[in-house]
């Protein structure tokens, strides 16, 4: 009997090992001591680095980096590619900075996740003064605060752009880009009138349950003056703003101005339905524009489009920012090399290079005023100002609590789940428990 | 099920005694046991201690985290059970449970239909397995990811049944989207097993039943299904452990945090994804309870035989060593 008791003891042991390596076990203790610390340190320490960051798609990081390396040969910079997905990127920094290791220096973060790393001390503050800070995006400046301290260099910028049928507005007699969502829906309702377009869908953003709804979702409700918080940090939810805002997309959803199958809509599943020409509006990243206007036949709606800034409730529309950030990890060595190595990729030259290889928008302010570059992408004075007018996403501890609460209340409200009140009250009464300190 | 025929004990012979024997084995087994130690026992018990911790959450006057981990007891499986959390929880065992139950019935029929088809091909039977067996070869986040484009609003699956269903959108739909990727996923597995269990029934026993007159219903009855039956209950069995962790398909598929498919590795994976490793440690020890309890459950009600040899063995030694003992 004992053997046969081991037997099935080991069996036992067997599934729970089944079972850890499924969940995924952290692996040691969480949190720990302090170490590091954030806070006034000076960036001491020249030497080799690494650079942690998602995938390089261009190739021109590297490019980048290797001519950072050919002129430093002391302080040469590896870089590191992270998996491709934004969760594994993060979660792979927070191992890093668990375990207090030195692995990581310069830091490639989402906009979003600033003000955890700062809190946190995991990444370290950086010195105001030797940035120029007044040459680049003031809203992106904005996105690598905490607290008005710096914590990370915005690099990259991003801003949502009003994608629109050209072709389609100007054989309705529409001339101009709708400002507001009165004009929009009005626009449309010209289009469907012709019959070949009876079918096309009016308007779609990124609608999923995913970051993208977070993201539509607080346009809407800025676009409508109102605001996910203000600015002491309280939620402001309930307000008539954010219910207008909230309630256009709603409404849109039901009276099918907004296709039905845009609540399955991510970035790409939106992109392909636009080009294959079955949307007269679409919110979306400016990196579209290209692959929009591709003429090797994928896009059916090559030269048949234009852009033009967001369309707000009574005016023009308040983006949302996107973007990446650098900064220091608190456990780094030679924090100095990392600092000169962040203002190397966020000089004039470097952001050129990387616009021009990637068109990633930049986030200093002169490169959307350069003839060349407005001539290889015509959409930069929009994106400038689609920009330039746009506001941080809740710049939180908690971050992944406030938007996983946002994509409920606006996936519950746009597929009729629950009124509009109800989600907001839902969202106000969390996002107070969430930033309650 | 006849037991080896076993040779006879003299009383007394030291060399051979059961104890003697026992304790070679267990010096034979040590290593064995020492690495199973570390890598199963140790992280068990750092994660069962994990789930009694919970991170200190407030932000001091200038903003910083209060770092430390609090002992606290069983309060994140209390709060398992408390307001949003118990709905959330009980939606996600429930939907685990039903992807367990359905999804093992469904891979099952189809897996010993897979099986019998493998193992009566004639022609072309090498072509027949290797083709059965290519959706267990697709890494699962990988079928995931194709899934999603026969699922997608404008997909494959909508065109043939030219239907505008959201497959991927909150609802039962949600549900049926993910047992069919995993019900295709894992019957070639069932399927497999099957085959081994089948090509072991030596080919007499039908060849009576056919001189029986019996028909070919009958001898599937009464004679593939009782001899295979052991096979058949590894695989389900592996197949229960399996499902019941079940999270790349449903994350993937049909994306994070949508109640119609979240399961209980969701919901740890979630609450890790947010560091807090002291409620996801204790989701992780909930479902490793539940997979455990679930495995023992159907050990026992339906005999899967995983153990039965072992069984048989101590059984035999201890009849011999009362047949000792009584001499």
């Amino acid at each position: 009997m004992i053997a046969g008791a081991r037997v099935r003891t080991a069996a036992l042991l067997a599934v729970a090992a089944l079972v850890l390596t499924a969940c995924g076990d952290d692996g040691g203790d969480a949190g720990g001591g302090g170490g590091g610390g954030g806070g006034s340190t000076a960036l001491e320490g020249r030497g080799p680095i690494t650079f942690a960051t998602g995938k390089d798609t261009s190739g021109n990081m590297q490019k980048l980096v290797d001519e950072w390396n050919a002129d430093h040969p002391d302080e040469k910079v590896t870089i590191t590619e992270l998996p491709e997905s934004a969760d594994d990127q993060r979660n792979r920094m927070i191992q890093n900075a668990q375990t207090e290791s030195d692995e990581f220096a310069v830091l490639n973060l989402d906009v979003i996740w600033t003000a955890e790393f700062a809190a946190n001390r995991w990444i370290t503050e950086l010195p105001q003064g030797e940035f120029e800070l007044d040459q680049f995006l003031a809203p992106a400046v904005e996105t690598g605060k905490y607290r008005d301290k710096m914590y990370a260099m915005p690099v990259y910028s991003d801003g949502g752009l009003l994608f629109y049928r050209k072709d389609l507005l100007d054989a309705a007699g529409v001339t101009e880009a709708p400002k507001t969502w009165a004009e929009l829906t009005a626009a449309c309702d010209k289009v469907k009138a012709a019959p070949a377009n009876k079918n096309i869908g009016c308007y779609a953003g990124q609608f999923d349950k995913y970051e993208g709804l977070t993201v539509n979702f607080s346009e809407a409700v800025q676009s409508a003056g109102g605001s996910i918080v203000d600015d002491s940090g309280k939620p402001t939810v309930t307000s008539q703003e954010a219910k207008d805002g909230l309630n256009f997309l709603v409404e849109a959803k039901k009276n099918g101005q907004i296709p039905e199958a845009a609540i399955t809509y991510k970035e790409e599943e939106g992109r392909r339905a636009f080009q294959e020409g079955q949307l007269v509006f679409h919110r979306q990243w400016p990196y579209q524009y290209a692959l929009a206007n591709a003429t090797d036949g994928s896009s059916k709606v090559a030269n048949k489009f234009g852009v033009a800034p967001l369309p707000g409730k009574d005016g023009p529309g308040v983006s949302t920012l996107g973007g990446h950030n650098f900064a220091i990890s608190s456990f780094a060595k030679n924090k100095a090399t990392a600092l000169d190595f962040i203002k190397y990729f966020a000089s004039e030259d470097a952001q050129r290079s990387n616009l021009l290889a990637t068109s990633q928008a930049p986030t200093r302010t002169a490169l959307y005023e350069e003839q060349e570059l407005i001539t290889k992408f015509p959409y930069l004075p929009t994106l400038l100002a689609s920009i330039e007018n746009a506001v941080p996403r809740p710049r939180v501890v908690k971050y992944g609590d406030v938007t996983a609460a946002m994509q409920e209340a606006a996936y519950g409200a746009i597929t009729g789940e629950k009124s509009t009140d109800e989600a907001l009250e839902t969202l106000q009464s969390e996002l107070e428990k969430l930033t309650a300190e | 099920m006849t037991a080896p025929a076993l040779p006879p004990t003299q009383g007394g012979d030291a060399t051979t005694s059961p104890q003697r024997h026992g304790r070679l084995a267990a010096w034979l087994l040590s290593p064995t046991f020492l690495v199973l130690g570390l890598i199963v026992l140790y992280p068990l018990i750092a994660s069962l201690r994990e789930s009694l911790y919970r991170k200190e959450e407030g932000l001091d006057e200038n903003g910083f985290v209060v770092e430390g981990d609090n002992f606290v007891g069983v309060e994140n499986f209390a709060q398992m059970f408390q307001g949003d959390t118990a709905d959330r929880f009980w939606n996600a065992f429930f939907n685990t449970t039903f992807f367990t139950v359905v999804g093992v019935t469904f891979a099952t029929v189809l897996g010993v239909a897979m099986a019998l088809v493998m193992h009566h091909a004639l022609r072309g039977r090498g072509f027949v397995r290797a083709s059965i067996l290519v959706p267990w070869a697709v890494p699962t986040a990988m079928s995931a990811v194709l899934w999603q484009w026969i699922f997608q609003a404008d997909g494959v699956a909508n065109e043939l049944l030219n239907t505008q269903i959201l497959w991927t959108t909150e609802g039962f739909q949600a549900k049926i989207a993910v047992l069919i990727a995993d019900v295709w996923k894992t019957a070639p597995f069932v399927g497999l097993l099957t085959l081994a269990g089948l090509q072991v029934i030596p080919n007499d026993v039908y060849e009576a039943a056919r001189v029986d007159g019996a028909s070919g219903w009958l001898q599937f009855w009464r004679i593939t299904l009782p001899l295979v039956r052991p096979a058949l209950m590894v695989a389900i069995l592996f197949r229960v452990m399996d499902v019941l962790r079940i999270f790349d398909l449903p994350y993937v598929l049909i994306g994070p945090r949508k109640q119609s498919v979240e399961t209980l590795s969701m919901l740890a994976f979630e609450e890790a994804g947010q560091t807090r490793y002291g409620p996801a440690a204790a989701y992780a020890t909930m479902l490793f309870v539940y997979v455990a309890l679930a495995a023992y459950a159907f050990v026992k009600l339906l005999g899967a035989d995983l153990i039965g040899e072992a069984r048989v063995r101590t059984k035999e030694a201890k009849k011999r060593q009362r047949e000792v003992v009584a001499a």
